[in-house]
């Protein structure tokens, strides 16, 4: 419920420079994708797109102070941290939500797409056009092999997914750990904890880059090599973006942690970040499962 | 219903002076205002490229375009007048409304509220810019299928990618503030079943906004890896299915429609009981049968696509749930009925629009119905029945309620009366030129006029002319509510602090105009 020192800063030039900042640098992005050899050197695109993203970095940094600032100076009551805590949550379902998009389309691929270009079913008409396709899964073949050069094998669970699925576990129960030492005002205790969580965070990621080299170069699973590799690295990669942009976030927790930031009952952005981990993690889970495992 | 006058102790400043003022501002009034002038000025931009459709078919042959300026017409149209127009002009309603009508200082997030309007202007000039590059602007329609999207699509395609991804970063963060500033920042009293409906539709629609733009943001990204990076998520031959394009883009498209009407709703249910003088009939009951309408939207969406070859009980399920959702819009309809029954009924603009608004959204409601009859959509699909159908729910529906609940607020936002008179007549000639657009094209899509053709057969021809004659008088009518709208802000009667009489509200215990900040100290709600 309302009360009357509800927070409303006065006015503010970053919504409007960050909007022009995400402007040129997905400007850039365009023109790096849209360029072909015909247009000559690719530097131009490359510094739009580097100097939108760097300005939208600098400003997004410089609203973050400003909020943090705002936070020291007493101007955010509860209820202001209530709006915040919403927030993010909300953010974070909509996190969901995209990742839904590429589980709905990895379903609904692996239950009717591939089975009826094999030829199941009384809709299934494909095969008047691609006779010799077999549908399994995970496809070892495409239904045009030379459009698409089939994979010639698969990444095994129970390799580098399985050690990954037991770091990113055991991270979310380390940043939990974190979070209970900051709750008890143990500050090195919190600052080990979550520095321990964030190296966790980045061994994840390098042997998620080890599996794509081994998976790209070894078993010739490549965007372009059917559907099983345009799902495997749409959500892979999609989840390795998120875990690296959490890591950051806690990284930056941790730096700030060192400039005396966060009381046991102020940590708003360090929890919003463990939140967003814990939310990483229950991905992967569901990665490891649907596409890994089954 | 009381509430304590204005408070002024924390901001008894005004606005800031000159541009500043907009790029910089967190005021929820300035940024609704903003919301509200881009979403018009949308409204004409699209609506230039309707002129330009009605134009190449008030006769048949080729006159004015060639066909593939007639795509990209229909598709500019179409993206304009869907994320530019009406969409906005609701978060602008929102945005003004909002605060005032729980009690609330301001939006929960200020700041995130003028980013999520300022990125809007950008997404437009990108979007708008790709009909300057090389193959033109985008041509595969609003709805975007695959292949035409993908493996036929001009190279502007990439920029409008990018644009969807803007203009939906910018929903998201505008529905979480919307349900923050819900959820956190209702005056002390003001209990959920005490919220105007205006609240509690927009409560519902910022949750699927929430849920719905992520999934369009992940069916654009897998365009965008198809055309630039070689997967095959539309393409059968590596594996993939153009119609799992069409799957995906509806489970956010379903969600999409009722994002654009739930809103309209809830100003239809503040404007009805105003004028009629009577409270609103079956408050719980609506807002239920709204909960069911956005929870029905998600299991719906193959309605859409029933010519693709679905299996037979999918069909089956699809249109029988789709069926369902007759059941809470029934409820609503007949709630404003019995609102309106007996009551001590004026004829203000707002009214004539809200009552425009319960007749003609109701026709094309029917028409819905008889799509969702999958037999008989395999007749139906993709003619000019389709856009008769949802032009009766987006124009004399959606922006109706938009138009109504304009001139119901405008007192409050400017502090003057608008012109009555004038603004009947805008009311009159909208109310028959978009019936004279719309009604005939029933009758073209039954008898079998496709959608998205710039030629058609000369059986055709006369009911196209009549379409064309109300569409482009509809047009022409709009700028008279600009010069209304103009005429209104720089004068005018003054308008006392509750113009209409029966209305009822937070909003109409502050003064007109509702000063720069308005609850600091929050009212308390009986």
């Amino acid at each position: 419920m309302a009360d009357s020192s509800y927070y409303v800063p006065e006015s503010s030039r970053h919504p409007v420079l960050a909007s022009i900042g995400m402007f040129v640098m997905l400007f850039g992005l365009g023109m790096i994708m849209n360029h072909s050899e015909a247009d000559g050197s690719m530097t131009g695109p490359i510094v739009v797109c580097s100097v939108g993203f760097v300005f939208f970095a600098y400003v997004l940094w410089q609203w973050f102070s400003d909020v943090i600032r705002e936070n020291h100076q007493g101007l955010t009551s509860l209820q202001l941290k209530d709006s915040y805590a919403m927030g993010m949550s909300w953010f974070i379902f909509s996190e969901v939500m995209f990742f839904a998009a590429f589980f709905g389309a990895l379903f609904y691929v692996r239950s009717f797409v591939v089975p009826w270009l094999g030829g199941e079913g009384d809709k299934a008409s494909s095969h008047l056009l691609w006779s010799d396709f077999r549908a399994m899964w995970p496809p070892m073949s495409n239904p045009d092999n030379t459009l698409y050069p089939a994979m010639t094998g698969v990444v095994h669970w129970n390799e580098i997914p399985l050690i990954n699925t037991v770091l990113l576990l055991a991270s979310s129960v380390t940043v939990h750990f974190s979070h209970h030492a900051l709750l008890h005002d143990e500050r090195s205790k919190f600052q080990a904890w979550l520095g321990i969580t964030i190296l966790l965070g980045a061994v994840f990621v390098y042997y998620q880059a080890a599996e794509y080299e081994h998976a790209w170069n070894d078993l010739s699973i490549t965007l372009n090599s059917g559907i099983y590799g345009s799902t495997f690295y749409m959500l892979t990669g999609f989840h390795g973006l998120h875990v690296t942009l959490g890591a950051f976030m806690l990284l930056v927790m941790l730096l700030r942690s060192f400039k005396g930031h966060f009381t046991k009952d102020d940590h708003f952005g360090f929890a919003a970040a463990s939140w967003y981990w814990h939310f990483v993690d229950v991905v992967w889970v569901g990665l490891f499962l649907f596409v890994y495992i089954l | 219903m009381s509430s304590t006058a204005v408070g002024a102790e924390h901001h008894d400043h005004g606005p800031a002076k000159g541009l500043k003022r907009w790029l910089y501002t967190t005021n929820h009034k300035d940024i609704g205002t903003m919301y509200l002038v881009l979403s018009f000025v949308m409204f004409l931009y699209g609506g230039a490229f309707a002129m330009g459709i009605r134009l190449e078919l008030f006769e048949p042959g080729i006159q004015y375009f060639s066909p593939e300026k007639y795509n990209q017409m229909i598709t500019m149209h179409g993206l304009i007048m869907v994320f530019g127009a009406v969409m906005p002009a609701f978060v602008g309603l929102a945005n003004w409304m909002i605060p005032l009508q729980i009690g609330a200082p301001d939006m929960a997030l200020p700041r995130m509220n003028n980013w999520s309007f300022w990125i809007l202007p950008f997404a437009f000039s990108m979007l708008s810019m790709t009909t300057f590059m090389d193959g033109g602007a985008p041509n595969f329609g609003w709805t975007f299928y695959a292949p035409l999207s993908t493996t036929y699509a001009p190279p502007s395609t990439t920029f409008f990618i990018f644009a969807v991804h803007m203009m939906g970063i910018s929903s998201i963060m505008g529905a979480i503030n919307v349900i923050v500033t819900i959820f956190n920042m209702r005056a002390p009293g003001m209990t959920w079943m005490k919220m105007p409906l205006f609240v509690w539709t927009w409560l519902i629609t910022a949750f699927l906004l929430i849920a719905a733009m992520p999934v369009l943001a992940g069916a654009v990204t897998m365009m965008l890896f198809d055309i630039h990076l070689g997967t095959s998520f539309f393409d059968a031959a590596g594996g993939g299915d153009p119609v799992l394009f069409q799957h995906i883009f509806w489970f956010f498209g379903h969600p999409e429609v009722y994002i654009m009407i739930l809103p309209a709703f809830g100003v239809v249910s503040a404007i009805l009981p105003a004028f009629a003088r009577k409270p609103l009939f079956g408050y719980t009951s609506m807002v239920w049968a709204v909960a069911s309408i956005a929870l029905l939207s998600f299991i719906v969406w193959a309605h859409h696509m029933f010519l693709v070859g679905m299996p037979l009980v999918a069909e089956l399920f699809f249109m029988y749930a789709t069926m369902l959702i007759a059941i809470p819009t029934g409820i609503k309809v007949f709630n404003w009925m019995a609102t309106l029954y007996q009551g001590s009924i004026t004829f203000e603009t707002p009214m004539l629009f809200a009552l425009a608004f319960l007749v003609l959204f109701t026709c094309g409601g029917l028409s819905g119905l008889m799509l969702s009859i999958g037999p008989a959509d395999f007749q139906y699909h993709d003619t000019y029945f389709v856009v008769a159908h949802f032009h009766y729910v987006l124009v004399p529906g959606a922006v109706f309620a938009i138009m109504a609940g304009a001139y119901y607020w405008l007192p409050k936002w400017t502090g003057h009366m608008y012109d009555e008179r004038l603004g009947k007549i805008h009311f009159w000639l909208s109310f028959i030129s978009i019936n004279v657009t719309f009604f005939p094209q029933h009758f073209l899509g039954l008898a079998g006029m496709p959608r998205r053709i710039p030629d058609y057969a000369l059986m055709f021809s006369d009911f196209n002319m009549m379409s064309s004659i109300g569409g482009l008088t509809y047009g022409v009518s709009q700028l008279l509510f600009v010069y209304i709208i103009i005429k209104c802000v720089r004068g005018g009667e003054k308008a006392s602090e509750k113009p209409w009489d029966g209305a009822e509200g937070l909003e109409w215990t502050v003064p007109s105009p509702a000063p720069y900040h308005t609850f600091s100290t929050p009212p308390k709600v009986d």
